[in-house]
């Protein structure tokens, strides 16, 4: 066998051969969770890119049993399968995932996530955080940082883009009491699928948000997606934290860089670097990394 | 067992015989007593559910869809603004062919805000792919819905019923009822088999997206299966007299329709009355009778067909508005009609809206109306408060 053959199982999760772009982050988040969950678990998914690039029928990507229904349910459809499993007395051997973007789990389903946090379902939620709606076009969501440039949030004559920051959903969702919370990024690789195997391994609901860049979103060269994610790890703004039982239990320390270096490559906070005022605005981006430094110690 | 139960009870002790493993709802005035009858089932360990206490009926809906994709039997019951809510889902399940059943109870739309009676609400969903039976009154009610997890459940058809239920008149009256032994219900209704679920050991993708070169094809045969449903809904209401020695009514009934010149089609609990009524007018000599809808989809067009093939004059009560438009059940009727030989006039007669007692009176004002050649009217309405404003 050649050092480049391949071969793939069809009981494996997530398969290739999907339509996502090149350098699709949450592709490739997808994938190792879907490695790391194994053949014995069922998946929900939101409308989304996600969906949309996994399953154009009758094609399929995924390898497991896997349900798409709406937007903003993914979170109740898991519950229902888990309520079912359970009556069938298969909770034990099989796992319940449920996959959405940011949009879907912070803004338009985040009524459905509370209420199967709330209920305790035995589900794993990995929220796919490219903080915009992707699949429509790169409109804003609750996720989108502060400044960035969307087309329903776009820099202007009056604007600089964005004008709130991102919601903290991990911390709403540790606020629910839930066994877990872990925020982790594509480009720490290791460190996200050490955090999906410890999902897996708790029973009661959980929830995973991973930064996942994407390219056509954001506005930078395909090949840089794992930078991209990197730089925002490090210079603060994505904050890769866990909590157990609603307490932050552990924080993956950094060397703080500007976040111009995140900015910079990117499109949609082109805007920022071309007159006085958006330096302004890059200076209170540098704040909120600084914020997030400081609230959970990120310093090494 | 005979028992003197109310309506909302007798839906509990049929969906409890019918064994579902996930239950999941949330409350509203009038469908309440239904889940909370059935919350209580579940507490005392009369039924095995599991009941998922959901934050809106939007996720009542989708924890059922996530419960029968996982191949569960389940049960959700709504109304008016909760059914309103739960319309995106509704879709959903039927484009899934995702076979489960739910209460409609019947109530008006907001605004203005009323918890009382009409059928504007799952007249409004209608064309969501769901089949849409209408109660009579609570023996029906019981029945109904035994029947119709046979018949969603049916591979022939798969797809989701609603049964509807008038809010009040149906769900908060106490009837006599017969109430079948659970041996008798798991003979007719065996446990819940079907052809596709999510199961790791056959993994089946549900819910992909369908490109315009599929659309249309998948819409059809929902279609397609829709309209022959109708034969499955016969054949369960036949094989349900067979095991329980109950007669409940085919797609549509007529009452005292033989040599009758005029004919009245409604839905629901007013049958009863318009039945009284009718006994009364025949008395009188007149030559009225009543069909009853009892399954509006899939429409009983040949039924209809065949039921008013004599009537001069068809006069339908709607307890609902197509506003800006001609009636939902008396379009249907009219189209229907179109073009059949004797064609009668259809009259299409709004009433009962919002709670709005129907009394012999509004009938009597229909049929004056309807004689004198008027052709859409509301029926019942207090012309002092319009003059005044
Ligand atoms: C009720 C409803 N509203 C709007 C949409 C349109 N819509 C589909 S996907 C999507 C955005 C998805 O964004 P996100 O959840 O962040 O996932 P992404 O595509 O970015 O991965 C929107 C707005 C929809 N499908 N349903
Ligand atoms: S638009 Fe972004 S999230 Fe969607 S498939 Fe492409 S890279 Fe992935
Ligand atoms: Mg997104």
């Amino acid at each position: 066998m050649s050092k480049t053959e391949f071969t793939y199982e069809l009981t494996q999760g997530f398969l290739p051969g999907h339509r996502a772009c090149a350098g699709c982050g949450q592709a490739s988040a997808v994938r190792l969770v879907m490695e790391v969950a194994g053949p014995q678990v069922v998946a929900a998914n939101a409308t989304g890119c996600l969906e949309v690039f996994s399953t154009p029928y009758p094609e399929s990507a995924w390898g497991v049993p896997w349900v798409h229904s709406l937007f903003e349910n993914a979170a109740a459809v898991a519950a229902g399968i888990e309520a079912a499993l359970k009556h069938q007395g298969k909770l034990d051997d099989i796992g319940v995932l449920a996959f959405g973007g940011d949009g879907a789990t912070l803004d338009i389903g985040f009524g459905p996530l509370s209420g199967m946090f709330e209920r305790g379902h035995d589900v794993a939620y990995f929220c796919m955080d490219n903080e915009a709606y992707m699949n429509t076009g790169v409109q804003r969501s609750g996720s989108t940082p502060f400044a960035a440039s969307t087309t329903t949030s776009p820099a202007g004559r009056e604007s600089f883009g964005e004008d709130r920051p991102k919601k903290d959903l991990p911390a709403i969702a540790a606020a629910h009491g839930i066994p877990y919370v872990a925020t982790g990024s594509i480009s720490v690789f290791a460190d996200l699928r050490r955090k999906v195997k410890k999902a897996l391994s708790i029973r009661g609901p959980k929830y995973v948000q991973a930064h996942v860049p994407c390219p056509p979103g954001w506005g930078y060269d395909e090949k840089l997606s794992i930078e991209m994610g990197r730089l925002a790890v490090d210079c603060g703004l994505y904050p890769l934290v866990e909590w157990e039982n609603g307490e932050v239990t552990r924080v993956r320390k950094i060397k703080p860089i500007p976040v111009e270096e995140y900015l910079k490559p990117q499109r949609r906070f082109r805007h920022l670097f071309r007159s006085e005022d958006g330096k302004a605005q890059i200076a209170k981006i540098q704040e909120l990394a600084d914020a997030n430094i400081e609230k959970y110690g990120l310093l090494e | 067992m005979r028992k003197m139960i109310e309506g909302s009870q007798a839906v509990a002790e049929a969906v409890g015989l019918c064994r579902p493993g996930v239950i999941s709802a949330y409350p509203i005035t009038p469908q309440t007593h239904i889940v909370e009858e059935l919350s209580q089932m579940v507490a005392d360990g009369e039924i095995e559910a599991e009941y998922v206490r959901v934050e809106s009926e939007h996720s009542a809906a989708s924890v059922c869809l996530g419960a029968v994709a996982a191949g569960s039997r389940a049960y959700s019951a709504t109304t008016s603004q909760g059914l309103m809510l739960m319309a995106e889902v509704l879709f959903n399940i039927a484009g899934m062919r995702l076979p489960m059943v739910i209460t409609g109870v019947n109530r008006a739309l907001s605004a203005p805000l009323s918890i009382w009676n009409d059928q504007q609400d799952t007249l409004a969903v209608r064309d969501s792919g769901w089949l849409q039976l209408y109660a009579e009154n609570n023996q029906e009610v019981l029945d109904m819905h035994i029947q119709a997890y046979k018949i969603t459940e049916d591979d022939r058809v798969l797809l989701p019923v609603m049964v509807c239920m008038d809010g009040f008149v149906l769900t908060h009256t106490y009837e006599t009822v017969d109430v079948p032994t659970q041996e008798e219900v798991d003979a007719f209704l065996p446990p819940y088999d079907p052809l596709y679920k999510l199961d790791p050991s056959d993994p089946y993708t549900m819910g992909a997206f369908a490109g315009p070169e599929l659309y249309q094809e998948i819409r059809f045969e929902i279609q397609r299966d829709a309209l022959a449903s109708k034969d499955v809904v016969k054949e369960a209401a036949r094989d349900f007299q067979a095991a329980f020695g109950r007669w409940m009514g085919d797609v549509v009934d007529a009452y005292r329709c033989e040599g009758a010149d005029t004919v009245y089609v409604a839905m629901g609990s007013v049958i009863g009355t318009l039945k009284d009524w009718v006994d009364i007018r025949r008395e009188k000599g007149d030559k009225i009778g009543v069909l009853k809808v009892r399954c509006f989809r899939p429409f009983p067009l040949d039924e209809l067909r065949e039921s008013l093939a004599n009537a001069k004059r068809v006069v339908v009560l709607e307890k609902a508005v197509s506003v800006g438009a001609y009636g939902i059940l008396p379009g249907e009727v009219r189209a229907a009609l179109c073009g059949q030989p004797n064609q009668p006039s259809v009259h299409a007669a709004v009433t009962g809206l919002g709670g709005r007692d129907i009394t012999f009176d509004t009938f009597d004002e229909m049929e004056e109306r309807s004689q004198a050649g008027e052709m859409d009217f509301f029926a019942g309405l207090r012309q002092e408060l319009l003059e005044a404003s």
